[in-house]
């Protein structure tokens, strides 16, 4: 029988004010007077009673709590109770850690099927509804994940108790396998394509995201075998042909492409570039691992992956942003024989957070979306746990906000890591899986969750979207895995090679490494389970999290398993690497996959994409003759993709691993920086530097140019903070919308050609790349009517640089009056898709997209920025930002409150090309830095810099004032440093 | 960083203050396993302070194959300890209590030095070891920044220290304590450190007291001050390019035509307690 340890707190909790804080902000009737938070766990367990208050014991900080055993009770008045406990089956950590602390100080074993499960019940005393409280535990829950319970003082009188409530998985057991009939028609293939395989009762299994001509090729395929597929060797397919595993839209032939875009584009520019750079390539391994590496120095390498996880974190923000992140923590454990995790990075695309129109997946409105709201905040909590809790600093991230990700939202993830070149003897980024080894998988076990998560972010999300596609990340079990691989198992050379297990799960990452010695024989029986019940065909795609697939040689097993166990990180042999050209699964003896690796990998057909060029013009905005231009640049700065987002960076450790030097919030104003730099080899002065640029509102108007704008601003970011060209290298992150519609592969395919361009004209290769191409959603509004949101084509280009000393580094405050200002690079009429544009449709409700985007001349950038560096080099610069969003205006405001210091500027000197103050203020031309210098170094500087554009525009001063004069001398902004600072921290100021 | 060996520091710093190679070493264990994730700089920092560290999976102790009696300083690092649930430092210490607890109290009777930086100190005050407790911050969220602490305590690892910055990263940093315990902290000179407003908090336009913690208090000592427990990270602090204004410091150095020093505000209590154990 299940039992129930109830905690409270015995002193003031900051956890219940701030909930209370946040019910009352509701719009409730009458105000909720106390909340009270109890920590609750159920035991599902044979325990004994005389145990339990020994386990009480250890579940209470006797200073802080106290604890109940069994019964609910309640001393102080209070009007409803409020439950929030997961779905069964759903990833419970705390769940699981009281288990293992109860195994530990009962010294036993929990036996299969037993548990411990976490709730939290909130006590409520306020005149409140029952719909209000329902409305309240609508803020405390995802219905998809979690489930709530309410009951009223009245109702908890009468029943005496609330009672106890055990949320076990219970399967019921199906029939293993069935085979699936292909000898069908066309008609039929599609169906099954589409919605998937029909279970025997009748109900369909999820999304395959198989074409038809997909499906007619395996229809080939198990015609020549004389016999139909089982339903694990379709979905097996279906994974790793996915979109997501495969990037069809990137591979296949496009117009005149033949060999697509990313062997013709990105694959090739990092081709030409090293070719070029000859001895000076700085590339290690690109594109053919789970990360791409580039030399930090002669002992070690530096890795970066940045990753998207876009359709999860729509329907649970949370689950889907920890996941993503601790995900990509796995792609640097997997890269080569193990990274080591040095540095995450976050990006996230998101709607107006006080945007409240609903949406609905379905017609009849009882899927209701999350609101942007619960979203960011969803996302933001994910990274904020999964990089807290693994001991990754988070140093850099964005947010951006358009209302088009109001469907979608897009969460970037990345990580940066650093390996030693060589591991014993060998090259660390070699690895090779060799007939004999065994296929063992560590970490956690295999549930439901993520199932279909690969083939569901190849779909358009609809009401079919499977719920089970919702993962929960356990950062504390990859942080056990991580540390027992990087730290410990690839020094001692316990395996010959590893891969991470993310889409698809061990489907993808087994038959992955099977590539290495051509083949594969899984026992489907010895992987770990959570639950007993699951059929094989969810066995081998289920994307339960913190799992890595190994190949360890036989020799090395018991060495190996013995480790591991000592660390508490499970290990499993669950099959064979063989050399029989084929995959092939046994469930309990039987053969239930027998595929040649060949046609699994590259059977899928090649399709002809079309792409079609269509040029749209957009409303230009009227010239503002009589604008208060002080009180617009105050309003700039409140703007969502300008305003400070403190509240994040402060949020994310990024002082942890003693790493840091360049921070996400710089100067006394505490600036959110576009870059930071930080130092991973603590006995080393080499720093690595990180940025990321993305101009969505661009790509509409022209997909070339957006392109050039990314990744101009993505380098210059690198190149202000003191990094150089030399030793620069990028990566791509396409995020696009209805990918086979003609005109969106016309914007990809000049998106691609800019990449392909700018790259090569820089001389900074593409190290690693992801795709994300369906980010589109179908459903209702809240009249019912069908709704479709794409999002904007969506490209972040990543930068990752290496500077000899990291102590050089610049950061962008202003830092002495009197010191000289100087702008960098030309100011042209350059704002289709500005800021400032989108600020003066909001003023007039109207759309002033605008049509000039900013040109990027690289050739005449690469001078500025050679310059530029050499000056850095030799200490010249006090301080430097790069231009983005916001222009001039922006840079000179970040400059000027990071370092409380006001400045005379005269935008004289760099009018010649626009038409207006304001247009020279908010232009946001590419290829321009914001510097500020001591004047002795005047000379210096201006020596170094000669020849290109380099306009001193003012100076520092000596009050905290921040004055501008326009074209013809007159005063047009004045205003107090320290209004600019509240105004630029005035928007997220409650979040 | 782990492969950093003890010959590039014995190398890269004989010619420095500290160079007694003829002395004993001291032996240092850092704490590791089960998510603690300070145990790579912690152990860097004892190594730049000429101390000689191990990182110690907690399980090795427990299996015997590592012994606490063998070693002269512990050190319980920062970190997310199971994720800190059921609450923060609580199941990492019912580890400890289950299994360590005679070799702890064994290791503390002969006055040998324990410090618990963060979820170190909150492991050490579940353990009863250190007094009081930490409790989520007056935010309910998770916080990153630098701080000013003024020493007030007496101690083998604060000596010569005033007032210096050091980064904070924690949930549950509150310090928390009944009135009896505090009067007797105060009576024993046993608080560590109290936030105040000092340079970092200058420099980043922040107020004294992260967390809401009682009377400003970032840390606590017991057992004649030889154990420490604080919530600030000492071991993100040895060097003067960590610092929140490092590229103002640095600017101004320039210009007054000055160095700064290489150390930064951290590595003494590193120091401190290694210095401690060799006059010993």
């Amino acid at each position: 029988m299940a039992s129930r340890i109830i905690i409270s707190q015995k002193v003031r909790d900051a956890r219940a004010e701030t909930k209370k804080d946040q019910f009352n902000s509701l719009h409730l009737k009458s105000e909720i007077k106390e909340v009270l938070v109890l920590d609750s766990y159920t035991i599902d367990a044979n325990i004994k009673s005389d145990a339990l208050p020994k386990i009480a014991t250890a579940l209470t900080n006797k200073i802080l709590e106290e604890s109940l055993i069994g019964k609910l009770n309640i001393k102080n008045k209070f009007d409803w109770i409020l439950e929030i406990g997961f779905l069964p089956g759903v990833t419970d950590n705390i769940g699981t850690t009281t288990k293992e602390t109860i195994e530990d100080l009962l010294k036993l074993k929990f036996k299969s099927g037993e548990s411990v499960y976490f709730s939290q019940i909130f006590i409520l005393s306020g005149n409140l509804t029952k719909e209000e409280v329902e409305g309240i535990g609508l803020t405390l829950h995802n219905p998809l994940i979690q489930r709530m319970r309410i009951m009223s003082h009245k109702e908890f009188e009468k029943e005496g108790d609330l009672n106890i409530l055990v949320p076990k998985v219970n399967l019921k057991s199906e029939d293993a396998i069935i085979e699936v009939n292909l000898n069908v028609s066309d008609e039929e293939l599609i169906k099954i394509g589409k919605s998937g395989i029909v279970d025997k009762n009748g109900i369909s299994r999820g999304p395959l995201a198989l074409d038809l001509a997909y499906m007619k090729t395996i229809q080939v395929y198990f015609k020549s075998k004389k016999r139909n597929p089982t339903d694990i060797e379709l979905e097996s397919i279906a994974q790793t042909w996915s979109e997501h595993c495969k990037h069809t839209i990137f591979a296949d032939k496009l117009d005149e492409i033949d060999e697509g875009l990313y062997k013709a584009y990105i694959k090739e520019a990092t081709n030409i570039i090293r070719k070029k750079k000859g001895k000076k390539d700085i590339c290690v391994s690109v594109f053919s691992d789970n990360a791409g590496a580039i030399a930090f120095d002669d002992k070690y390498l530096v890795t970066h992956k940045v990753e998207t996880h876009n359709s999860p974190s729509a329907l649970d923000p949370f689950g889907g942003s920890i996941t993503g992140i601790v995900g990509v923590n796995r792609d640097t454990i997997g890269f080569g024989l193990g990274a080591k995790p040095v540095a995450n990075m976050y990006g996230f695309c998101l709607a107006d957070p006080s945007d409240t129109r609903p949406l609905f997946r379905d017609k009849l409105q009882t899927q209701k979306m999350l609101s942007p709201r619960r979203i960011m905040d969803g996302v933001i909590a994910g990274v904020n746990v999964g990089g807290n809790c693994s001991g990754i600093p988070t140093p850099h991230g964005f947010v951006y906000f358009d209302e088009r990700f109001r469907g979608k939202p897009l969460v970037f993830v990345g990580t940066v890591g650093i390996i030693p070149r060589k591991i014993g003897k060998n090259l660390s980024t070699e690895k090779e899986a060799k007939k004999g080894d065994y296929i063992v998988v560590i970490g956690g076990k295999v549930g439901q969750d993520g199932i279909h998560g690969a083939t569901f972010s190849s779909e358009v999300m609809d009401g079919a979207s499977p719920a089970t596609a919702v993962q929960i990340g356990d950062p504390i079990t990859q942080k056990k895995l991580s540390d027992a691989i990087v730290k410990e198992a690839r020094d001692l050379n316990l395996y010959s090679s590893i891969t991470d297990n993310g889409a698809g799960g061990i489907s993808c990452s087994i038959a992955e490494m099977a590539k290495e010695c051509n083949g594969c024989r899984v026992e489907l029986e010895k992987v770990p389970l959570k639950y007993p019940g699951l059929t094989p065909w969810k066995i081998w795609i289920s994307e339960s999290q913190e799992r890595m697939t190994l190949a360890v040689p036989k020799s090395k097993w018991n060495a190996f398993k013995k480790l591991m166990d000592s660390r508490g990180v499970g290990a499993d042999v669950v099959g064979e690497f063989t050399n029989s050209g084929k995959c092939v699964v046994t469930y309990n003896g039987k053969k239930i996959v027998d595929m040649d690796l060949e046609f699994l990998h590259n059977g899928l057909p090649s399709r002809n994409l079309v792409s079609k060029n269509e040029k749209n013009t957009y409303l230009e905005a009227p010239k503002q003759s009589t604008i208060d231009l002080t009180k617009t640049f105050k309003e700039m700065l409140k703007r969502l993709n300008i305003t400070s987002f403190e509240f994040i960076s402060k949020q994310y450790d990024h002082e942890v691993q003693a790493n840091s030097v360049l921070k996400p919030l710089q100067g006394k104003g505490q600036v959110n920086a576009d870059v930071a730099v930080i130092r991973p080899i603590l006995d080393s002065k080499k720093g690595v530097l990180l940025s990321s640029t993305l101009n969505p509102s661009y790509s509409e108007i022209d997909s070339y140019k957006m392109a050039a704008s990314s990744i101009d601003g993505a380098i210059r970011s690198v190149i202000a903070a003191g990094g150089s060209l030399e030793n620069l290298a990028i990566l791509d992150n396409f995020c696009w919308c209805s990918s086979t519609d003609p005109v969106r592969l016309g914007q990809l395919k000049a998106a691609v050609k800019g990449c392909f361009d700018y790259a090569v004209a820089y001389g900074t290769p593409f190290i690693s790349g992801k795709d994300s191409m369906f980010n589109d959603f179908k459903g209702y509004d809240e009249k019912g009517n069908q709704i479709n949101i794409s999002i904007p084509p969506t490209l972040l280009i990543s930068s990752i640089g290496v500077m000899n000393d990291a102590e050089k580094a610049i950061s962008l405050d202003f830092k002495f009056e009197g010191d000289l200002i100087y702008l960098l690079g030309d100011t042209l009429e350059e704002l289709g898709g500005s800021e400032y544009f989108k600020y003066l449709s909001q003023k007039s409700k109207k759309e002033f997209v605008g049509n000039v985007l900013p040109s990027v001349d690289a050739a005449k950038n690469i001078k500025l920025y050679k310059a530029f560096t050499k000056a850095a080099n030799k200490e010249l610069v006090a301080s430097s930002v790069a231009l983005g969003r916001g222009g001039l205006a922006v840079a000179l405001a970040k400059s000027a409150i990071g370092g409380k210091l006001g400045s005379e500027i005269d935008l004289k000197k760099i009018s010649k090309h626009t038409t207006g103050d304001d247009m020279t203020l908010f232009s946001e031309s590419q290829g321009r830095i914001l510097v500020s210098i001591n004047p002795k170094n005047k000379k210096a500087f201006e020596e170094i810099m000669k020849g290109n554009s380099v306009v001193q525009i003012g100076k520092i001063s000596k009050d905290s004032k921040l004055i501008i004069k326009g074209r013809d001398g007159t005063e047009i902004v004045s205003v107090d440093v320290d209004a600019l600072l509240s105004d630029y921290k005035s928007t997220f100021k409650s979040f | 960083m782990k492969p950093k060996s003890k010959k590039i520091y014995k190398k890269k710093f004989t010619r420095s203050s500290f160079s007694e190679k003829k002395l004993p070493r001291v032996k240092v264990l850092v704490f590791s396993g089960y998510g603690l994730n300070c145990e790579e700089e912690t152990k860097y920092a004892f190594e730049l302070a000429g101390g000689d560290a191990d990182i110690v999976h907690i399980n090795d102790l427990i299996s015997g194959a590592k012994k606490i009696k063998n070693y002269d300083i512990l050190a319980f690092p920062g970190g997310f300890s199971f994720g800190d649930d059921t609450g923060s430092g609580k199941a990492y210490a019912n580890k400890v209590r289950n299994h360590l607890w005679k070799d702890v109290e064994e290791f503390i009777s002969k006055d040998k030095l324990i410090i618990g930086i963060c979820n170190g100190f909150q492991i050490l005050t579940n353990l009863g070891i250190l007094p009081g407790a930490l409790m989520w911050n007056d935010s309910a969220r998770y916080i990153d920044r630098w701080v000013d602490i003024k020493i007030e305590g007496k101690s083998p690892w604060l000596t010569g220290i005033d007032t210096i910055s050091l980064p904070i990263a924690h949930g549950e940093g509150k310090f928390y304590t009944d009135v009896e315990t505090l009067k007797k902290l105060k009576n024993e000179n046993a608080i560590v450190a109290r936030y105040v407003k000092g340079e970092a908090c200058e420099a980043t336009g922040l107020p004294k007291n992260p967390n809401g913690a009682l009377e400003d208090i970032a840390g606590v000592l017991s057992h004649n001050g030889n154990i420490l427990g604080m919530m600030p990270h000492p071991e993100r602090g040895l060097f003067v390019s960590q610092l929140p204004h490092f590229p103002y410091l640095k600017e101004k150095s320039r210009r007054d035509g000055k160095k700064l020093p290489k150390f930064g505000p951290g590595f003494q209590l590193f120091k401190n307690a290694v210095d401690h154990c060799k006059k010993k």
